[in-house]
């Protein structure tokens, strides 16, 4: 038998042999990799969904996005893998001070990519640009509840961007039907729901701070050009950038452990498992961005 | 290799040797436990306590439709119960059950492993279970839920609280991510360890069918939930945030939303099912003591299962104003995927054919199994024909298909697995005479329940109604309904009693049942070759693998109770 | 013993593939010239063949980084089926459900689906 022999500590008990515990943890990676690439295939599906379906609106909101700092972080976090991949490299080399060096940037990289996409968010959100707020009003929720048959509020009036622009729309309280025919480029509230819009819900709030030089000083919802639900590029956008950024988040704790590891010399050529599944994860991380990036910010 | 003795049945026992059961001691062991082993149990256990929960939620559900008008409970009672009886039974009991239970307890055994791949990630599984669980209650707690399981778009994104508020959708649909999340690391670590666990001499063809069944039930955990884990976690940012991918008072698509759910659920009833498919398998073949017939035909049907119930989601949606074009798609995929699951039926009843059937209590879930299960796919039919469907849509009808399904068919199997590998995991037996009863009384009961459910949804009594009378309702229909309702929480109450007798005599037997041998029924598997209750690393040698479904090698036992190696044969004799 | 099973002597070096640090980078520079040709293709406006050379050069850059950074050119090939498999769910559920709303979605957008008509001529009765 062989199992009783050579038994190393990092071999656990119910493996055979490293190479049966090496492979186990790469089948178990690769698995969970794949729960992330449907986890992040639903999102995608959203995004193909919206856009299929709505293009204008997506041409309209990726202008507020700065390509700039996309390409940056592009750049970041292939870099970021490339060391990382290297580091895998230097482990089953035992090279232990490449190996720390190259964990070292790898987080580098992670912090940076979180730093601009920081810029970025605060940016937005400091013009209000949460998910679409500035680009549409939430509905009176509260009138909808109370379904009153002498009201209908069933919001089905194609409602056009210049009766947006003038803040009309709002004072109809009962829409009806057979307004002016929607443009084919724009889209129109869903067709049922309550969606009443609430007396004032189109005037724009007002920015918190004006003294930001703007590219864009119309108001969007002001904007003759926006398209209807423009704010669901937005929604999208913060979906799917915010899910990626938390994975990007968790790649720095684990780094930051993969890190500690290394230093404390846990790892060599014969077991470099963690490191290599490490990898692993934050390889995807950046294939995902890769999608990302062209889909918001290059259309 | 070297060819040490077979761990074969122990001949007799006086004393019980240090097992997995009291090889350590104290509720922290039980705890922290990386053994496979004692994961299960506790899975098990924390199961059948979710079972118990969601159970007496539809005992008040059925009560309430006893009779017409207000019984018990008023309306949004009544939303709220059926929510948590369905969200419960299928989160928290349903997807879990097989897999996580029996399956962590047998699965390395029959494997011939001493564990699972990753053992630390079986248990985080569990404490995301027991997590899940906790925010299910939550939910209870900040308000209660009265979406439906489903949490179709707009109930779940309007409703009980406003928007921005912490309430019960919320952390049921956070619940429902973590439990996704404890599926799927599950399911990822019985693929590894199916994969690369395996001993020498243990090939694919070699396994036994409920591994197959294990496996492909993997393949949906890790393939499917993560949508799900998507979906809600898209439900909560719209309902706290209102981002409106989904909400159409936000400008959202409410029909995508059904796409979402639908494309995990479809293939998440099959995570129900598959599992037990698997256990029915073994039974058939151990209890009538004949080799499975057509072991590749059942091994291949779970795997085409799991990969075709990938294509049929659209079958929930056919009156969602989906598109025509899709229904026609969705309705003519639907059909093939009740072709694998005949071929199970028919190799089953093959099996059974000219065997020597012990009729013991797992033997009768089985065939209880078998007939249920053939009522529910065949009413699945006229549910994927579009024309009837647009009458059976949202009826009891299709209450009583998916109660076929997931009670006849999922619960039906857990039973019969719980009673085959009761002296197993216990290292009791139980009282076979009760066991018939509770199993009959179970029978019956459920019969009377859903059978009476059919004819309501034909007649057109609708899903999700608290009453069926007042104005709108002609006063003979609600005579009607109300006659068959009665009929069907009748038999929900026998139903129950079957239930509590089942609890009633396995709890006894943990303290007064005579003490099992290693191998009670004949079984040919890993399993039986090891002492019941195994011990703590399952085997000290690789065992040896022969064909489990050969058991002319075995024989009767009068002294054991059990059946052990056949004398007349040297151990190696009989392995292929 | 079958080529699948697990237990082959063991070995204490040898396991995984080591990849050269020149091919890593000369991969990632690849990626670099990549990045900066998706984003160059983007400023030229041709309509909605845009969408789908970003797409085919992020496909690219996606198979040299699991090919190379991932080592699944020199893994087992079962690694390799799963992840595909994983691409492959993704885009049966992105197609079906495209194709669904693509069928009604004119209906909703124009705010004319038939039965709103009619049920809206109903309520203002
Ligand atoms: C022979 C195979 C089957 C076919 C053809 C089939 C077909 C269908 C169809 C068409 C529906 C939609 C009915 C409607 O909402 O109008 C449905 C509902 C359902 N089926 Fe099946 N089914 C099959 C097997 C199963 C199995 C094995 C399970 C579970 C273990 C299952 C669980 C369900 C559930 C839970 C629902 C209802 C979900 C809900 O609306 O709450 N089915 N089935
Ligand atoms: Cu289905």
């Amino acid at each position: 038998m062989s199992h009783a022999d050579a038994h190393p500590d990092f071999l656990r008990h119910h493996f055979h042999t490293p190479k049966q515990q090496f492979e186990a943890g790469k089948l178990g990676m690769w698995l969970f990799l794949a729960t992330e690439v449907l986890l992040f295939g639903g999102l995608f599906c959203g995004y193909a969904v919206w856009r299929g379906n709505h293009p204008e609106m997506f041409k309209y909101g990726s202008q507020f996005l700065e390509t700039k700092w996309g390409a940056i972080n592009t750049a970041v976090l292939i870099t970021s893998s490339l060391t990382m991949a290297a580091a895998v490299t230097a482990a089953q080399r035992d090279n232990r001070r490449a190996l720390v060096t190259l964990l070292s940037l790898t987080l580098a990289g992670a912090l940076v990519f979180l730093g601009i996409k920081y810029i970025e968010y605060s940016h937005k959100f400091h013009e209000g640009w949460f998910p679409g707020m500035k680009f549409y009003e939430k509905p009176d929720l509260q009138h909808a509840k109370t379904w009153d048959h002498s009201k209908p509020i069933i919001g089905n009036e194609p409602f056009t961007a210049a009766a947006g622009a003038t803040g009309q729309a709002s004072q109809s309280a009962a829409p009806t039907r057979g307004g002016p025919e929607a443009e084919p480029s724009t889209v129109a509230l869903a067709a049922i729901g309550p969606a009443g819009l609430r007396p004032g819900a189109l005037e724009p709030p007002q920015p918190a701070h004006d003294d930001h030089a703007e590219a864009h000083t119309t108001h969007p919802l002001q904007d003759p050009q926006r398209p209807r639900n423009a704010h669901m590029f937005f929604n999208i956008y913060f979906m799917m950038t915010g899910l990626h950024g938390l994975h990007v988040l968790g790649g720095v704790l684990l780094l930051s452990w993969l890190i500690i590891g290394a230093v404390k010399g846990r790892f060599s050529a014969q077991y470099f498992t963690p490191v290599d599944l490490g990898g692993l994860y934050w390889h995807v991380v950046d294939l995902i961005w890769i999608f990302l990036f062209p889909l918001f910010y290059l259309i | 290799m070297t060819t040490n003795e077979v761990t074969t049945p122990i001949e007799s026992e006086p004393a019980r040797e240090t097992n997995y059961l009291n090889a350590t001691t104290g509720i922290m062991s039980w705890l922290g436990t990386l053994d496979h082993k004692r994961i299960g149990v506790m899975y098990l256990v924390s199961v059948l306590m979710s079972f118990f929960v969601a159970g007496l939620f539809a005992m008040v559900i059925r009560i309430e439709l006893m009779w017409p008008g207000e019984t018990i409970i008023d309306q949004d009672t009544y939303n709220q119960m059926f929510t948590l009886h369905g969200a419960i039974m299928v989160f928290l009991v349903l997807i879990p059950s097989v897999p996580a239970s029996l399956g962590n307890f047998v699965l390395p055994i029959m494997l011939g492993a001493k564990d699972v791949a990753f053992p630390r990630l079986n248990l985080f599984s569990y404490y995301l279970w027991v997590t899940g669980a906790v925010m299910a209650v939550a939910a209870i707690l900040f308000g209660g839920v009265d979406t439906g399981w489903t949490f179709y778009v707009p109930y779940s994104t309007t409703g009980v609280d406003d928007r921005g508020a912490m309430d019960g959708v919320f952390f049921l649909t956070m619940a429902v991510f973590v439990l996704g999340f404890s599926s799927i690391f599950t399911g990822l670590n019985f693929i590894v360890t199916i994969h690369r666990l395996r001993p020498p001499g243990m090939t694919w063809f070699k396994m036994p069918l409920f591994l197959w069944a294990i496996y492909a039930t993997g393949i949906l955990q890790v393939m499917a939930t993560p949508v799900i884990g998507i979906t809600v976690l898209l439900l909560a940012v719209e309902r706290t945030v209102g981002i409106g991918i989904f909400d159409p008072s936000l400008g959202g698509d409410p029909i995508l939303f059904q796409h979402f759910f639908w494309f995990y659920s479809h293939p998440a009833v099959y995570i129900m099912i598959l599992p037990p498919m698997g256990i029915i398998s073994e039974l058939i073949s151990v209890h009538s003591h004949k080799h499975i017939f057509g072991y590749r035909f059942i091994a291949f049907s779970s795997v085409a299962i799991a990969i075709f119930s990938f294509l049929v989601w659209g079958h929930h949606m056919f009156v969602s104003s989906q598109s025509p074009l899709l229904n026609v798609v969705f309705s003519a995929i639907t059909f093939s995927v009740a072709i694998p699951s005949a071929v199970k039926v028919f190799n089953w009843l093959a099996t059974l054919y000219k065997g020597s059937i012990s009729l013991n209590t797992p033997m009768l879930y089985a065939l209880s199994f078998i007939f249920l299960f053939t009522i529910a796919g065949l009413t699945g039919l006229p549910l994927a024909v579009i024309a009837t469907d647009i009458h059976l849509h949202d009826t009891y009808f299709v209450v009583a298909h998916f109660h076929y399904t997931m009670m006849g068919g999922a619960l039906t199997g857990m039973l019969g697995g719980i009673h085959h590998w009761w002296p197993k995991i216990t290292g009791r037996m139980y009282s076979e005479v009760w066991g018939r009863i509770a199993c009959g009384l179970v029978f019956v009961g459920f019969n009377v329940t859903f059978f009476t459910q059919f004819v309501l949804g034909s007649l057109g009594m609708p899903r999700r109604y608290h009453d069926y009378s007042g104005p709108g309702w002609a006063q003979e229909t609600t005579d009607l309904f109300h006659s068959l309702h009665f009929v069907s929480t009748m038999g929900s109450f026998i139903m129950a009693l079957g239930f509590f007798l089942t609890a009633g005599y396995l709890i006894h037997s943990l303290f007064r049942g005579r003490r099992a041998p290693a191998n009670p029924w004949g079984g040919r598997s890993l399993e039986w070759q090891c002492p019941s209750p195994p011990p703590v690393y399952n085997f000290a040698e690789p065992p040896h693998v022969g064909d489990c479904y050969d058991f002319s090698v075995l024989e009767w036992d009068e002294q054991e109770q059990g059946y052990h190696w056949r004398r007349d044969l040297a151990h190696d004799a009989g392995e292929a | 013993m079958t080529t699948e099973s697990p237990d082959n002597p063991p070995s204490s070096h040898g396991v995984g593939h080591i990849v050269p640090i020149k091919t890593l980078v000369a991969t990632g520079l690849a990626l670099l010239v990549f990045t900066l040709i998706t984003v160059w293709a983007a400023k030229i406006d041709l309509g909605d063949l845009n969408i789908w050379i970003a797409l085919a050069i992020a496909a690219l850059k996606a198979t040299l980084v699991v090919l190379f950074f991932m080592h699944l050119r020199y893994d087992r090939p079962f690694n390799g089926i799963i992840f595909v498999t994983s691409l492959a769910f993704v885009a049966l559920f992105i197609s079906f459900a495209l194709t669904d709303t693509k069928e009604y979605a004119p209906d909703v957008d124009t705010g004319n689906a038939p039965r709103v008509v009619e049920a809206l001529d109903e309520l203002q009765q």
